[in-house]
């Protein structure tokens, strides 16, 4: 602890912070542009100088180490003239026209200047110009007002972990840029935006379309992460103008994901659904919601009414806790059991032994504490953005230490051969089919080396298995880790052999003494397991006596009548084109849904107009189990209504009992208390092992499906920015690795027919050496591959 | 997915940056990068390009943009092909002093060409340069790593025409 003095009054503050850290934490002003909390420490801009008595002149505040009896003052006339003077040079080349640019009303330079600058200029000379960079479809530049703080420079290195931003030049002659012609391709390049102190970075999409101080701002959920990212909308006439991150350090810190921060555009889509829509011979017609939702109730009771008429629900996690729990306690209500979110599973055989929820295993930040993480399946980088930045910081072990033995060891085991900005210290790259046998021989050297005893099945079924070098390296980490994670991804969920993956993890876990966390879908996959949107299991997790049917078998063995929530199942579904025709042929399909698309209208009956996230209240529940709940920020579109009230008053068209909600929050608390009721216990370390271990099947080439970053649910497939992006664009094509390809004679962007179980699809050959050999990497949740089967398997591919 | 950009260098200068690699300790391969950039520049004509300078960095390991600012933060790193001689004059305030302004402007009447500039027949590059530490000297030059110093026009005039 250290005694100092700023402005006359006395702190006791702990040794070791930067002066500037201090006086943040107690409310003394303190200007700045280079300093940022989250970013090292440069002291270029010399914006914080304060007088520090016996130093002869005034210090930066944000490199000067607080020391006991310091004794500083931030208002001396020292202070101010050093203050005054800075800011002068700083305007020296700033162009002084603040209403033509986009950042006029939120600018640090702006209110610095306001707060600590002169109120005309001296300077008569001419200002330096600067050719502006194009870096891509999100972020604008004006590099005139750069005043080389270098957070930009600074962000990209250390937290996006893509040198891509740098000062080139000398002197006057400094250029902050990429220095070559190049995109900003970090999947975090938004924060940049953010942490520019003036108008040189501003964003793509919202440029010149409001000013500040028209917009209001709102308080909102990201649903696309498993994170949750706290944020705010920027609203003007009850319309979202843009999106910006609002700080939780326990969530997302000061950051956002660009899928999070632009897929806002999304709710000006040209397909919203305004009206409701129902089909009557053949024809489709708008019509006002009192007709839509008699003809819902009128064909539900056809259905319902009919002992032999079977009727299930579908849904898509990204959708609020309090629609998910209304939806199944209204399909429960009309007697079905068929109610799911899964839909890019196939393995449920071992669901009864499912945790209460898909969850981390520990809270957001404590990843950053771990020692050592192996993921599996799973292109961290891009599905879970900020959860990468938790990892890598741990990898890097807190900037600043060097000392590599103390950074946390991430280790991967993956199909494909995805680029991480962070070290990695073991990886197993291997086809799908072969991960079960990657695992088992980490499971194995555990085995041999594990203090804990391996349990008479898991030996038996270990018997025959060697362990490779490198896999008894990662069960070394593993085991000698204080903090050992597992991290189950997409790429694992998906595959048929889920199950097994699900119980070799769950063994080396156990073996490991590591935990076991899962990395699930979308932003509310925890809060539709808790809310029963399952075939098996009840709110909270009760056990449903006779399991309905899961998403896969909904979706292939058709039943009478579909109740859909917020999903395309064509690209939300593990197999589109079967689930299409599943689809096509049931009597009665009821979408909720806030777009409409031509493919919805060759399989519903009725479209109802459902309002977006940012439209509605509700909640979602993050991967560590956080409750977020939020307030509609805008009114929905056209006559679109909230998730919740559709189904509210649908169960009370139906008669159905304990549907009388006035708001959303009477939901949600009354989830709670059923939750607090009806305690289950939790099977977080239930899984099962199979007899023996699956054959692996090498015969030909497999398909390997990964959902592509920017388009993984039906609102951010609809952000056409993000579209644009370089890894919007990378996703698209089969992707085979070049020694295949040369087996093949296939040649980059050539034009390839995919044929999988009879259904063909065309596409462009890419040659992409982090696909396995033997496999061809497909992108779902595009309409190029919705045309073919199942996203794992054999498949043939020609060249046309 | 692309091959390795450090494939652009010969062995021979691999073999040279190696020797300076040398020179510092393990894993700060990054330190070389000054000499490293010399030497690409001086096989290539005295000049970079940013094909080399990707080269330099995928050698080293270190990211493309830290190669750049350095190549573009010093003077000596050439950006545009030079001529065959380049004569760095220094303006800095001792030579300035001293006259340097009347030696750039008959350097520059001589060769026909301004400050930055290559002669059409490709033989003499003139650029101006920060201070060089030869203030004793001053006025100054120096062309490659030759100093002229105590400059006088006559000495200039002989200078050049021995190079020509």
């Amino acid at each position: 602890m250290a005694t100092i003095t700023i402005d006359g009054k006395e702190y006791q503050v702990e040794s070791g912070q930067m002066l500037i850290d201090v006086a943040d934490d107690n409310g003394i002003e303190i200007p700045r542009f280079c300093y940022h909390k989250k970013l090292s420490i440069s002291a270029n801009c010399r914006m914080c100088l304060v007088d520090v008595e016996k130093a002869p002149k005034p210090l930066p505040a944000c490199a000067t180490p607080i020391m006991d009896g310091m004794v500083v003052h931030t208002q001396s006339d020292k202070a101010k003239a050093a203050q005054k003077s800075v800011m002068e040079f700083l305007l020296i080349n700033h162009p002084l026209d603040c209403p033509v640019c986009d950042q006029g009303g939120e600018c640090e330079l702006q209110d610095v200047a306001m707060a600590y600058g002169s109120d005309v200029s001296r300077f008569a000379e001419e200002k330096r110009v600067v050719m502006d960079k194009n870096l891509g479809p999100l972020i604008a530049t004006e590099m005139t007002r750069c005043i080389h703080c270098t957070r930009c420079v600074r962000f990209s290195r250390e937290i996006a972990g893509m040198p891509e931003m740098g000062a080139t030049g000398r002197g006057e002659h400094t250029l902050v840029g990429p220095y070559i012609e190049k995109t900003i391709d970090s999947e975090l390049s938004g924060n940049m935006v953010d942490v520019c102190p003036v108008g040189a970075l501003t964003a793509k999409p919202s440029r010149f379309q409001a000013r500040a101080w028209e917009m209001q701002q709102r308080a909102g959920i990201a649903p696309h992460d498993i994170v949750g990212s706290n944020l705010y909308f920027h609203i003007r006439n009850n319309k979202v103008f843009r999106v910006v991150p609002k700080e939780n350090e326990a969530v997302n810190e000061v950051w956002l994901s660009d899928k999070d921060r632009f897929s806002y555009s999304a709710l000006q889509a040209e397909d919203r659904l305004t009206r409701p829509m129902i089909k009557k011979e053949g024809q489709w017609q708008e019509t006002d919601w009192e007709s839509a939702l008699k003809f819902v109730v009128a064909g539900l009771k056809a259905v319902i009414n009919d002992q032999n008429k079977t009727l299930g629900g579908l849904a898509s996690p990204t959708a609020t806790l309090e629609e998910l729990y209304l939806f199944q306690k209204m399909l429960r209500g009309m007697g079905s059991d068929n109610i799911d979110h899964r839909l890019r599973q196939i393995d449920f055989s071992d669901q009864d032994m499912a945790p209460l929820f898909p969850r981390l295993g520990q809270s957001i930040a404590a990843l950053e504490d771990c020692d050592s993480v192996l993921v599996i399946g799973s292109n961290l980088r891009k599905e879970q953005p900020l959860l990468n930045q938790r990892l890598r910081k741990a990898a890097y072990n807190r900037v600043g230490q060097i000392d590599e033995s103390i950074a946390a060891d991430v280790m991967l085991l993956n199909p494909v051969d995805y680029d991480f900005n962070l070290p990695i210290a073991e990886k197993i790259i291997t086809a799908p089919s072969q991960m079960v046998e990657a695992l088992a021989g980490i499971a194995k050297a555990l085995s041999n080396e594990s203090k804990t005893a391996t349990d008479a099945d898991a030996e038996k079924l270990l018997a025959n298995v060697s362990p490779s070098e490198t896999q008894q390296n990662i069960a070394k980490s593993l085991l000698t880790a204080e903090n050992a994670s597992l991290l189950l991804g997409q790429l694992a969920f998906s595959q048929p052999d889920f199950a097994i993956l699900r119980g070799l993890s769950g063994l080396i876990a156990k073996l490991s003494g590591a935990k076991l966390g899962y990395l699930s879908e979308a932003g509310n996959s925890a809060g539709a397991w808790l809310a029963g949107v399952l075939p098996h299991r009840g709110v909270g997790g009760t056990v449903v006596t006779q399991a309905g049917e899961n998403a896969n078998s909904m979706l292939s063995n058709p039943l009478n009548a579909y109740l859909l929530l917020d999903l395309e199942p064509e690209l939300d579904s593990w197999n589109g084109t079967q689930s299409l025709e599943t689809l096509k042929q049931a009597d009665f399909v009821v979408s909720l849904s806030a777009f409409k698309t031509e493919t919805m209208q060759e399989y519903a009956d009725v479209l109802l107009p459902k309002a977006l996230f940012a439209e509605t209240s509700g909640t979602f529940v993050n991967a560590a189990g956080i409750w977020q709940s939020f307030a509609g920020a805008v009114s929905p579109a056209g006559e679109a209504r909230p998730g919740w009230k559709i189904l509210r008053v649908l169960a009370n068209l139906l008669y159905l009992e304990g549907f009388e909600y006035t708001a959303s929050d009477q939901i949600a608390s009354e989830m709670r208390s059923q939750m607090l009721e009806n305690i289950v216990p939790d099977q977080e370390n239930a899984w099962s092992l199979p007899e023996a271990l699956p054959s692996a099947n090498n015969n030909g080439l497999q398909r390997l499906t990964e959902m592509g970053m920017y388009a993984t649910d039906a609102m951010v497939r609809r952000a056409t920015v993000l579209q644009k992006t370089t890894d919007g664009k990378q996703a698209s094509g089969a992707h085979l690795h070049p020694d295949d390809a040369e087996k093949l004679n296939i040649q980059d962007g050539q034009s390839v027919l995919l044929e999988q179980n009879g259904r063909q699809a065309e596409l462009n050959a890419v040659l992409d050496s982090r696909v396995s050999p033997g496999c061809v990497l497909l992108y779902g949740g595009q309409s190029e591959t919705s045309t073919l089967a199942d996203w794992y398997g054999a498949i043939q591919i020609k060249v046309l | 997915m692309s091959e390795s950009k450090s494939a652009l260098l010969s062995s021979d200068i691999c073999a040279e940056i190696d020797h300076w690699i040398k020179k510092y300790p393990a894993e700060r391969q990054q330190s070389a990068v000054m000499p490293a950039l010399t030497i690409v520049q001086d096989a290539n004509g005295g000049w970079l390009t940013t094909e080399l300078m990707d080269a330099v960095a995928d050698y080293l390991d270190i990211p493309a943009i830290a190669v750049y600012e350095v190549a573009s933060f010093y003077s000596m790193y050439e950006h545009k092909p030079v001529g065959q001689h380049k004569i760095c004059v220094c303006t800095n305030v001792s030579c300035m002093l001293c006259g340097s302004d009347e030696i750039v402007s008959h350097l520059e009447n001589k060769l026909g060409v301004k400050m930055g500039e290559t002669t059409s027949d490709n033989k003499f590059t003139l650029k101006e340069v920060e201070c060089l530490g030869a203030c004793g000297g001053a006025p100054m030059f120096a062309i490659g790593r030759e100093y002229y110093e105590n400059l006088t026009t006559e000495k200039v005039d002989e200078i050049i025409g021995k190079l020509n």
